[in-house]
């Protein structure tokens, strides 16, 4: 594959810009640069010239040295392997490049990305018989990648042949053959356990689903209030210290994905340590196998060349794609979309481009557009449905959500988690603001809901968002008027509000207990802070005042409810609410003696 | 190094300088300029192509006449040398001594530009660094190979507080044992007399090294010299296992060279004339910090960002709180009540003390507390603005209980001594008294077994 046969000179040197002279070369081809075996892609033609991107540092490349045209579009390799892996924007793994090149990261390392020594034991589908016709994307047998994870071989989406030999169940490395498939143009392609496709060309399936059920990601803002479903597409945005990294952490943690590639474009190398270190330690909650069995890691941080950040979010999708083909749920998390978004400025600032907004080329609205579209529920070709569940951090400058990035990426998605700096401020984590989010898929996540958990949910769903903007709207008479201008049953929505903000949105990341709630566990929550209100706004209508409710110890309780009880312990926070029911009617009771008592 | 010599500039202009008929050289390539009284300049190629170099040259292109000017190629990027020797040292942002010194001589040579650590070299930073004062500690705990800046504003003390850092920065129960490479881009003399003094005074002078660039030095040197001064820090603590704590003072004025020269090279520029890579750019810096696999030293980086007119979404302070790994800010009002170290922690934020802090590291209450510290502190915070608005005599007995916490909390919490050195146990000793003057009741985020052990309604 490798064709080396088109050569060229390097004319110019503009930083990670080269101006080339290579006659013939293609658009999109990737190139090998100078001495160093620097690797680019040419991103424009011009007569015989090309202009090139470097996906690493240019520092001592000369005009005048060589340049090899490669043959083919930036590729990756899709196989075996790549569960639990580390791998920078352009696919290189990481942990083999520390063995070559030490501590930082060298340049013009060509390692493939897969391990071509390890075997893998593969089982042919009982079905295929030699000499019948294989569809692209046929299933041709399976491979256990991981403890959880069963790898599905498939014929490359865009081959389809009469099957000439298929290996018998073995041992195979990937560089053994384990078929051979006559095309329809007589020629002969030898099957391997792997494959390459273009990272920028989406992965053909049969045709698009619906998203059915939603994502859940034990975390009561996210799963309750603004639901995301799986195939969905989502963004979450804000300013620095409101929270992304933190957000799209725990949902690499605790979702019931099968599959989560974690793409960290631009962002903090110590980030990704953080996952390299904790999740090999930790159990999926699903499985109870090690979180990192199921999770993939493409690392290009912010210090990394910024071309190969460009490429990063591409690479990760595909192998996204790659695993939504065999017919799994993958999350896929991009965190910041506007550093990738940054990237794509900066190269069109190299080759002179006009600007349009903040200076981000004209072409970033639809860049980003054609991406968010590679999520989605499919029928595959061989495996039923599988999903691909797009989830992109957005970073607004300044935490300004009208700049380009973040205005583009609300018109495409349908799921939006907004974080707030003011939330943030007052350590109310996960900052994200429930008046700024938004989700799409209420109404099919509460077809789930109403079937898994209760027929309640959305009722209570709305009656937490009515008091919570009803909170916004009495604080400001606060402010203004000062809270004796409240009556009782005002100054009760307040500590409604105040109930859910604490015992429910409230989740810490940090607590052992906290950190994942289960759908049940979340609704528990919900109905016990909603129920806490209802129940006490009987009571102030009956003239008892709010002080004597709000000096319950009780209450500190099903504020601490969430840390105190498991999602396994859904029977005590029944017993809770019990006790608070009793602790009402008890209050009702003397009430009414007394009121007796007076007449 | 190439011998020949070039006398073929065509343009001068600010900093940049073409030479013509210079064919293939190096993208990088390092620069000797000698003008017509034979004095030397340092410059970078920029841009190359098969027959004409654009050169950054450090000093400026003033006073050069094209026709005698002599341009040389190194061959060789920006590298500097090495050694145990660089200690006690002063050089400026190319590595030129600046103490009347001679030069370092060593075969340890190394590219200022670096590389990207590997992320998989990389190990996790979580050993708590004590620094003494009570908000960075119990609020923001620093740890080694953290990234933490301060963003601060003309007239307030960062400079102060980070000399108050070095001098006092250590690991619990050990003596400091930090070296410290002090950089610092346009700053005046009078600061960077300051941090000489502070060193000299506090005797720990031999174990600093300093790389200055004065206001009236030339500007383009200050983008070499936070790279010159990283290299600096990763040679201490990589190769001599050393624990290295970087301040950089003022980022500000780094970016703004960056955008003088961008500008000048024609770049298209996007939020407030800054280059669209400021980011990368910065990233390139911050990101060095940071511990390794298997080695034992540390790069810990504390930046010091001056907001201009206190504006926290400026892009520079703005794009340093993307990368760095939160940030320490300072508050005029603070200030002005006569605070000192006046930090506001609203904003304040360290991502790494999650992972430094606790049972092993310093005690078992401390996320708790500082959790609980935060919340009261941000009720307090609402309650004052109420009270701005109706009065305080309106206020519930609950509210003036907030009130009266916020004000204790800022004098002897958030204030303390200059010189005031408080350990971990001190400090969260502090945060119980102070939380103690609410009612266990409304003391929900520390737990109950927290509220047996440290509140003090029983003692």
């Amino acid at each position: 594959m490798n064709r080396t046969d088109k050569q060229g000179t390097i004319r110019e040197i503009n930083g990670p810009i080269l101006t080339i002279h290579l006659p013939g070369i293609r658009n999109g081809e990737q190139v090998k640069i100078g001495e160093l075996g620097l690797f680019g892609e040419v991103i424009a033609l011009k007569g015989e010239t090309a202009l090139v991107q470097s996906y690493e540092s240019t520092e001592g490349v000369r005009p005048g040295e060589r340049v090899n045209g490669l043959g083919r579009p930036l590729s990756v390799e899709l196989g075996p392997g790549l569960l639990g892996s580390i791998f920078d924007g352009v696919q290189r793994p990481l942990d083999k490049v520390f063995l070559e090149s030490g501590d930082h990261i060298g340049r013009g390392i060509n390692l493939p990305a897969l391990d071509r020594e390890r075997n893998w034991h593969f089982t042919p589908e009982p079905d295929i018989e030699i000499g019948s016709t294989l569809s692209a994307g046929q299933l041709l047998g399976r491979v256990q990648e991981s403890a959880i994870i069963q790898h599905r071989i498939l014929v490359p989406p865009n081959l389809s042949g009469e099957l000439l030999e298929l290996a018998p169940e073995g041992e195979y490395r990937l560089d053994d053959p384990i078929g051979r498939l006559k095309l329809p143009d007589g020629k002969n392609h030898k099957l391997m356990l792997y494959q390459h496709w273009p990272v920028r060309t989406p992965r053909p399936y049969l045709r698009r689903d619906h998203g059915l059920s939603p994502l859940i990601t034990g975390q009561r803002i996210l799963d309750t209030f603004f639901p995301l479903l799986k195939g969905g597409k989502s963004a979450v945005p804000g300013p620095f210290g409101a929270g992304k990294t933190v957000v799209q952490q725990q949902i690499a943690r605790w979702s019931n994905a099968d599959i989560v590639i974690y793409v960290g474009c631009g962002e903090r190398g110590n980030e990704l340590v953080d996952v390299l270190e904790t999740f090999p330690q930790l159990q999926d909650p699903y499985s109870g196998h090690k979180l990192m069995e199921r999770t993939l890691l493409v690392a290009n941080t912010s210090n990394m060349p910024v071309v190969a950040r460009e490429a990063s979010i591409y690479v990760g999708i595909t192998m996204a794609e790659y695993y939504r083909d065999q017919g799994y749920d993958v999350v896929m998390l991009a965190d910041s979309t506007s550093r990738w978004a940054e990237a794509l400025r900066e190269v069109s600032g190299r080759l002179g481009q006009m600007p349009v907004e903040d200076g981000y080329p004209a072409y970033l609205a639809s860049r980003l557009a054609a991406f968010y579209e590679r999520a989605g529920r499919v029928e595959t070709r061989s495996c039923g449905k599988g999903s691909v569940t797009l989830i992109g951090a957005v970073s607004p400058p300044g935490g300004d959500f009208s700049e380009p990035v973040t205005a583009h990426t609300k018109e495409i998605i349908q799921t939006f988690w907004a974080l707030s700096k003011e939330l943030a401020d007052a350590r109310h984590y996960p900052a994200i603001d429930w008046v700024g989010s938004f989700s799409e898929h209420v109404a099919t996540a509460a077809e789930w809901w109403h079937k898994e958990i209760s027929p309640d949910w959305q009722h209570r769903r709305k009656q937490a968002l009515g008091l919570l903007a009803r909170d916004a709207e009495l604080s400001r008479i606060v402010n203004l008027v000062g809270p004796e201008a409240l009556s009782s049953a005002q100054r009760w929505e307040l500590e409604g509000a105040s109930l859910i903000k604490e015992g429910v949105l409230q989740q810490s990341a940090l607590d052992p207990v906290d950190t994942f709630s289960s759908p049940e566990k979340q609704f528990l929550l919900l109905d016990m802070v909603l129920m806490i209100y209802d129940r006490g706004a009987e009571l102030i209508e009956l003239g008892i005042s709010v002080q004597e409710l709000t000096d319950l110890p009780l209450m500190a309780k099903a504020r601490r409810a969430k840390q105190t009880f498991s999602s396994e312990q859904s029977d005590k926070i029944r017993a809770l609410m019990e006790e608070f029911k009793q602790a009402f009617a008890k209050i009702r009771l003397e009430y009414a003696k007394f009121k007796e008592h007076a007449q | 190094m190439s011998a020949r010599e070039y006398r073929t500039a065509s343009s001068a202009q600010g900093s940049l300088l073409v030479v013509q008929q210079a064919p293939n050289v190096a993208f990088g390539d390092q620069v000797l300029i000698r003008d017509h009284l034979n004095n030397l300049r340092n410059g970078q190629v920029i841009r190359t192509s098969e027959d004409e170099a654009l050169i950054q040259v450090y000093e400026g292109t003033g006073d050069l006449d094209l026709e005698n000017t002599w341009v040389r190629f190194l061959d060789q990027p920006l590298e500097i040398n090495l050694s145990p020797e660089i200690l006690g040292r002063i050089f400026n942002g190319i590595g030129k001594p600046k103490d009347n010194r001679p030069p370092i001589l060593s075969n340890v040579r190394r590219n200022v530009n670096g590389s990207a650590i590997n992320p998989a070299a990389r190990t996790y930073p979580r050993e708590f660094i004590q620094t003494g004062i009570s908000s960075i500690d119990g609020l923001n705990s620093l740890v080694r190979g953290q990234k933490l800046p301060i963003f601060s504003a003309s007239g307030l003390p960062h400079n102060r507080l980070a000399a108050q850092i070095v001098r006092q920065a250590k690991l619990v129960d050990q003596e400091s044992s930090f070296s410290v490479v002090f950089a610092a881009m346009g700053v005046s003399y009078a600061d960077a007399r300051f941090f000489q003094e502070e060193f000299a005074d506090s005797g720990v002078l031999g174990n600093v090294v300093m790389y200055i660039n004065l206001a009236d030095d030339p500007p383009v040197e200050r983008l070499a010299l936070p790279r010159v001064a990283l290299t600096a820090a990763e040679y201490l603590a990589f190769d001599l296992d050393r624990h290295v704590l970087v301040v950089l003072t003022d980022m500000t004025n780094y970016a703004e060279a960056l955008r003088e020269v961008a500008t000048a090279k024609g770049d298209v520029p996007s939020r407030k004339g800054y280059p669209g890579y400021l980011y990368s750019d910065l990233a390139e810096i911050y990101e060095r910090s940071g511990r390794i696999k298997d080695r034992h030293g540390s790069v810990t980086l504390v930046p010091v960002v001056t907001m201009p007119s206190d504006d926290i979404t400026h892009p520079i302070p703005d794009l340093t709180g993307y990368i760095t790994e939160g940030q320490i800010v300072l508050s005029r009002e603070l200030h002005n009540q006569g605070v000192y170290p006046p930090v506001f922690i609203s904003p304040s934020l360290s991502r790494l003390m999650k992972d430094g802090i606790g049972k092993d590291d310093t005690r078992e209450d401390h996320p708790r507390v500082a959790n609980q510290l935060y919340a009261m502190y941000a009720k307090a915070l609402e309650t004052r603005n109420l009270a701005a608005i109706i009065g305080a005599e309106e206020l519930s007995e609950r509210d003036r209980r907030y009130l009266k916490f916020a004000e204790a909390f800022d004098s002897q919490f958030i204030g303390q001594g200059e010189d005031e050195d408080r350990s971990i146990i001190e400090t969260l000793n502090l945060a119980w008294e102070l939380l103690s003057m609410f009612p266990k009741d409304m003391l929900t985020r520390v737990s109950e077994t927290d509220l047996a052990k440290y509140h003090r309604s029983d003692k």
